[in-house]
């Protein structure tokens, strides 16, 4: 079973990459993009074929290392 | 004083700070690899700079979880002196040693440039030789020192006096001109609540001798020396 975990930056927390393709997009004419946040994506390859304790270990993942929850949120997704 | 460098992969200033160390107390610090999880005997543990696991996911996370920071945490918890200096500092909030994070600098670049810092308080074993709000310089060399918390957890850093070091100019005057990397309140190192952990962004172990260009960081090697040269005597 996969689980893809996508890590973004919390509200509030500087995010100056998403900040420099704003401007990079801009500079390539791109016109009315209003914000840009970057994140992470990571995806996992688990054995775990029971969707609710595959869902839970890659949770426990991103809480203790994926992500750094001070700076952090993810959402974990189920895929096939 | 014993004191000990853990060295992770990727990790290139533990040198540096051996120099230091040994210059100022005159005995040579153990280097630890990151997977041992013995501490015993070690007055202060020293987590150096570098780019430990090559800074993939966040920098210091990997370094965060390696067996040796178990005993760290262990080390820390009984009273124990931890230092950790750029990535060392990184590890240490990664670990939860130390409240906050610190980001990718606010100007995307990687700062390689001295910068002066504000001693905020001097009733500590790392700055016990400096004059309160003394400003010295120091070395700096990294891509995320930006250092970030929460307002409630920067008021309560502040409250309780554990903001250790400022970047400022060279007058000690705070402005955000100073604060290269964009980091809140011009912060550039913290303690924890027991004022025995702290984590520095900039690099005072590579000023420490004349042939380097000064020795404004010596102060804090001297003062660590001093703290458990008495204790090494009596023992």
């Amino acid at each position: 079973m996969k689980a893809i975990v996508r890590v973004m930056l919390k509200n509030g927390v500087l995010d100056p990459q998403g900040k420099a393709i704003e401007h990079a997009l801009a500079t390539l004419g791109f016109q009315g993009v209003e914000d840009v946040r970057a994140g992470k994506i990571i995806e996992l390859s688990l054995a775990e074929t029971d969707p609710e304790r595959a869902r839970a270990s890659a949770e426990e993942m991103a809480r203790r290392l994926l992500a750094n929850t001070v700076i952090e949120s993810f959402t974990v997704e189920l895929a096939g | 004083m014993k004191a000990g460098i853990v060295v992770f992969p990727g990790i290139n200033r533990e040198r540096d700070m051996a120099i230091a160390l040994t210059a100022a107390s005159g005995a040579r610090p153990r280097m630890i690899w990151h997977q041992e999880r013995d501490l015993a005997g070690l007055d202060l543990v020293v987590l150096p700079g570098g780019f430990s696991h090559g800074d993939y996911l966040r920098c210091g996370a990997m370094a965060a979880r390696a067996p040796v920071m178990e005993a760290v945490r262990d080390f820390a918890a009984r009273g124990g002196y931890v230092l950790g200096v750029c990535n060392g500092f990184q590890i240490l909030t990664e670990a939860g040693l130390l409240p906050g994070a610190l980001l990718r600098n606010a100007s995307l670049r990687f700062l390689s440039m001295d910068c002066h810092l504000r001693v905020e308080r001097t009733d500590t074993a790392f700055a016990g030789h400096y004059q309160k709000h003394a400003v010295f310089r120091a070395p700096m060399a990294h891509g995320d020192g930006n250092y970030f918390a929460d307002a409630a957890t920067l008021d309560r850093l502040e409250g309780e006096g554990l903001v250790g070091f400022r970047y400022a100019m060279p007058d000690g005057a705070i402005t955000p001109e100073a604060n290269r990397n964009g980091s809140q309140r011009n912060i550039a190192g913290i303690y924890s609540a027991n004022l025995r952990v702290l984590g520095l962004m900039p690099h005072p172990e590579d000023l420490v001798d004349p042939l380097m260009g000064g020795t404004d960081g010596k102060p804090i090697f001297d003062a660590l020396a001093a703290t458990f040269a008495p204790r090494s005597r009596a023992a």
